[in-house]
């Protein structure tokens, strides 16, 4: 059979399934459709710039009504007025640059938009359009039919004015080094000439504009630093910041009286460059990835309007507006926002957001339907019985955990040596200053502030940002994004690590089907294939896919049972799929997915469905054995127990059966009772609590585009089995983070004998300051590139 | 010797230029996405020369 790429998605498929319009092959007409627009738009320079860029656009019929109601849009809008409007739209496929070629160009396909503005990195799409009726949901419903659907959820409505981004941290960088550079040159001058005539006629000059020039780095720049010691020491703690603020306070007092008194420039030079340093570690620090969210709760799952049905009318109603009794139509692929009743149509609801489970479950009208469930074939009309503040899904994310804000308690490496460094600063301080008083009291209050100033911390509040920083994106190329530094030194001290089952340890991708029975003759799967091929259910779907045979047979007296099976008849003989009290007639239940199958009420086998392990599973526990303990943790019954236990080491604990809120408490009794530190992974919002509560929670995710839970880290499930390498190497980064302190107490200690003994000349301080700094910077990102050398050899 | 004065004053003035500048480009927004720019300037030769674009096209279907 010769196989085709699909010119638009790039999919492959077989010579029968093809469809060729213009000499070009594509896989569904779906694909064919949207190259067919482009191409009547003259915009086929999309299919130049990247190979099969595209992607089959999804039935989206109806789905955008609730755009045309003018409150809900409004919400969305970053703009408005008569004439105009903007809104930005985040588009998850965005991936390429075809992507933004052709999203830059859409006013050649809808000319109410006047201009449109691709953010690639944040994954957005910026649109000015001219504000008619009903365009805005034109324009969503143009960017669905290529292919680009936008993905507008709760969220979007509720955080929209919060996302404003902060560039303080930039702008007071921009003073420190503006500062920094100027003050250098200024002070250049008297660091070598002290008596000659010309200089002498402008030192006041000089002098007094280093003054000025450091105090918008002192009260602005610096601010933060004071805050935070003051912070901290209200609360008891001595934090980096306070010896950091005692030497810039320091700095600046001695500094300033020294040019009132004429005594000297001060240290106005080096007093800038500090803060010009410590601000830049601050800024590498900062997390950079824009287009994932760490903090998602139900809100970004939810759609923002559902359609009500009242007296034979339908309309769009926000969510937030939904009664007790409202009657609402929820069609094929949309979530169910509400805990409610079904009233009539053919549910098949996926739970997995939910729950974690991936089979599709069968619901009869009167039965009572969760919120957070995605309805899968066809359109069903539900009755509320709750409010949305009510419902399970979200009473889940009134827990506590996910209001605690874990930064909050966090003590990091640097601040758990600062309290030591801060007394044995101030101890020696207060010894040589009471040394020197006996001998000349001028020179003790000098070596004083010298040994403050010496000793501010410079060197070592650089070293865990740039380490932390650099393994953060180090990481990060490597498909494990953390949010913030600080989830690598929770990494280093975990020794627990707790996964769950479905979605984490098994690939939601690939559901392996084995079949058990009598075989099958090739004309028998084909007949059985055929019949497949009517059916809509999920695991029908599947099954016709893995059969993978043609389908030509034609079919007689089609009757599917809901929620048993299927049937037909193929040359009068009668088939029958599906459950095995529909199939067997034996009510008893299987603890596994399977689709029986019988030709002529002779039972033939049946189809069993299992999730696939990833592969490398068995091989990255026998690495992780030993150094942790491992549990697995999982929301399904103990069908899977026996493969498991075959799969991984011994000593691995299984927990089978868990609800969300067990889950949260089991980690949470581990972590009271046995003081453990554990890591989490997990896939749904099912585990979010589980995530919340646990010391770092992973979410593992098959496209990182799509939405995971809140959590502190996201890893990308191809290099799942990486997770060995990755806590190892967290580990190595806290060690490099205390050999560069170990550098920095050198440098401290030259810089000290020359403020005990009374040398500490501006010179001095202006050259080891930043030497110090830089040098710091240097050793640490050398060696965390060489310690992560490591994960690009390994490939598996 | 006045004349620092006025060397001071010319090249703190210049610095003070770039400084604003730069604030200014940050507030509008010139520094949010540093990596969209790069690949849109690549486009407006290959809108221009579609005609000969679309022959490129056609021998690639070919092959």
């Amino acid at each position: 059979m010769n196989t085709h790429t699909c010119f638009h998605c790039g999919i492959e498929h077989s010579d029968s399934e093809s469809i060729i319009s213009q000499q070009k092959n594509f896989c569904c007409n779906g694909c064919k459709t949207v190259f067919e627009i482009l191409n009547e738009n003259d915009l086929t320079c999309y299919y130049d710039l990247e190979n099969t860029p595209g992607k089959i656009p999804e039935e989206i019929k109806g789905k955008y009504d609730y755009l045309t109601n003018p409150q809900i849009a409004e919400k969305l809008l970053e703009f408005e007025d008569e004439q105009t409007a903007i809104i930005t739209l985040h588009i998850p496929y965005i991936h390429c640059s075809s992507c933004i070629w052709i999203l830059e160009n859409l006013q050649r396909l809808n000319s109410d938009i006047s201009s449109s503005q691709v953010n690639f990195p944040k994954k957005t799409i910026r649109i000015i359009y001219n504000n008619k009726e009903n365009a805005l949901k034109n324009i969503v419903e143009l960017l669905s039919s290529i292919g680009y659907e936008p993905y507008i959820s709760l969220e979007n409505v509720e955080n929209a004015n919060l996302k404003k981004k902060d560039n303080s941290l930039i702008y007071k960088i921009a003073v420190a080094g503006f500062v920094f550079g100027n003050s250098m040159f200024i002070s250049f001058p008297e660091y070598f000439e002290v008596d000659e005539f010309w200089l002498n006629q402008y030192k006041p000059l000089f002098r007094w504009m280093l003054f000025f020039f450091s105090l918008p780095v002192v009260f602005y720049s610096a601010h933060s630093y004071f805050t935070s010691a003051i912070k901290g020491l209200q609360k008891g703690i001595l934090n980096i910041d306070v010896p950091i603020s005692l030497g810039v306070a320091v700095l600046f007092i001695r500094s300033t009286v020294e040019i009132i008194f004429h005594l000297g420039q001060g240290y106005f030079d080096s007093l800038s460059g500090l803060v010009f340093f410590l601000l830049i570690g601050k800024f590498f620090q900062q997390s950079t990835y824009n287009y994932l969210s760490f903090e998602r709760d139900y809100k970004s799952y939810f759609p923002i309007a559902v359609t009500k049905i009242s007296e034979q009318k339908e309309e769009s109603i926000q969510i937030q507006d939904l009664q007790k009794g409202d009657r609402l139509l929820i069609r094929n692929q949309e979530l169910i926002p509400i805990d409610s009743i079904l009233i009539n149509g053919n549910a098949m609801i996926d739970y997995s957001f939910v729950t974690g489970e991936v089979t599709p479950v069968h619901k009869k009208s009167g039965d009572k339907i969760f919120a957070g469930g995605k309805q899968l074939d066809g359109i069903i009309e539900v009755e509320a019985i709750k409010t949305m503040s009510q419902s399970y899904l979200t009473q889940l994310w009134s827990n506590d955990v996910f209001a605690k804000n874990k930064e909050d308690n966090f003590k990091g490496i640097t601040d758990s040596i600062s309290k030591n460094f801060t007394i044995t600063v101030l101890l020696i301080a207060t010894i040589s200053g009471g040394y020197w008083l006996f001998i000349d009291t001028g020179i003790a209050i000098n070596v004083v502030t010298a040994v403050l100033i010496i000793a501010c911390p410079c060197a070592i509040a650089l070293s865990a940002p740039f380490t932390l920083g650099n393994m953060l994106r180090i990481f990060g190329r490597h498909k494990f994004y953390l949010k913030n530094a600080a989830v690598i030194e929770n990494m280093a001290k975990i020794d627990s690590l707790i996964f769950d089952k479905t979605g984490t340890l098994t690939s939601t991708l690939k559901q392996q089907i084995t079949y058990n029975g009598i075989e099958l003759k090739t004309k028998e799967k084909q007949n059985i294939s055929s019949i497949l091929k009517n059916s809509n259910h999920p695991l029908s779907r599947m099954l016709h896919d893995f059969l993978k045979t043609k389908t030509t047979s034609t079919v007689s007296n089609f009757e599917e049972i809901l929620g048993k099976g299927i049937q037909g008849a193929i040359n009068n003989n009668i088939y029958k799929i599906g459950s095995k009290k529909f199939v067997v007639g034996d009510a008893q239940k299987d603890d596994d997915t399977a689709v029986f199958i019988s030709i002529n009420n002779e039972l033939k086998g049946k189809f069993s469905f299992q999730n696939q392990y990833r592969n490398g599973i068995s091989g990255m526990f026998k690495k992780l054995v030993g150094h942790f303990k491992l549990t697995v943790l999982s929301g399904d019954n103990d069908g899977e127990q026996k493969n498991l236990q075959q799969l991984l080491p011994k000593n691995t604990e299984l927990i089978f059966s868990q609800k969300p809120e067990n889950k949260l408490e089991f980690i949470d009794n581990k972590q009271q009772k046995n003081k453990e530190k554990i890591m989490m992974f997990g896939d749904g919002l099912n585990d979010a609590g589980a995530l919340a509560q646990s010391n770092v929670g992973v979410a593992v995710s098959e496209n990182i585009n799509v939405f995971s839970p809140a959590c502190d880290a996201i890893i990308d499930a191809s290099v799942f089995t990486k997770i060995p390498l990755f806590l190892k190497l967290a580990k190595q980064s806290i060690n490099v983070i205390k050999w560069s302190f170990g550098l920095s107490f050198v440098y401290n200690i030259i810089g000290l004998y020359f403020a005990v003994t009374g040398q500490l000349s501006p010179i001095i301080a202006a050259i080891l300051m930043p030497l110090s700094s830089i040098s710091i910077v240097v050793f640490v990102t050398i060696l965390t590139n060489f310690i992560s050398r490591k994960l690009s050899i390994s490939t598996d | 010797m006045s004349i620092i004065y006025v060397l001071i004053t010319v090249s703190l003035s210049l610095a003070l230029v770039f400084f604003f500048i730069f604030i200014k480009s940050v507030k509008s927004g010139q520094f949010d996405d540093t990596y969209t720019p790069s690949i849109r300037m690549l486009f407006d030769d290959e809108v221009k020369n579609k005609s000969a674009k679309k022959s490129i096209t056609n021998t690639k279907q070919n092959s």
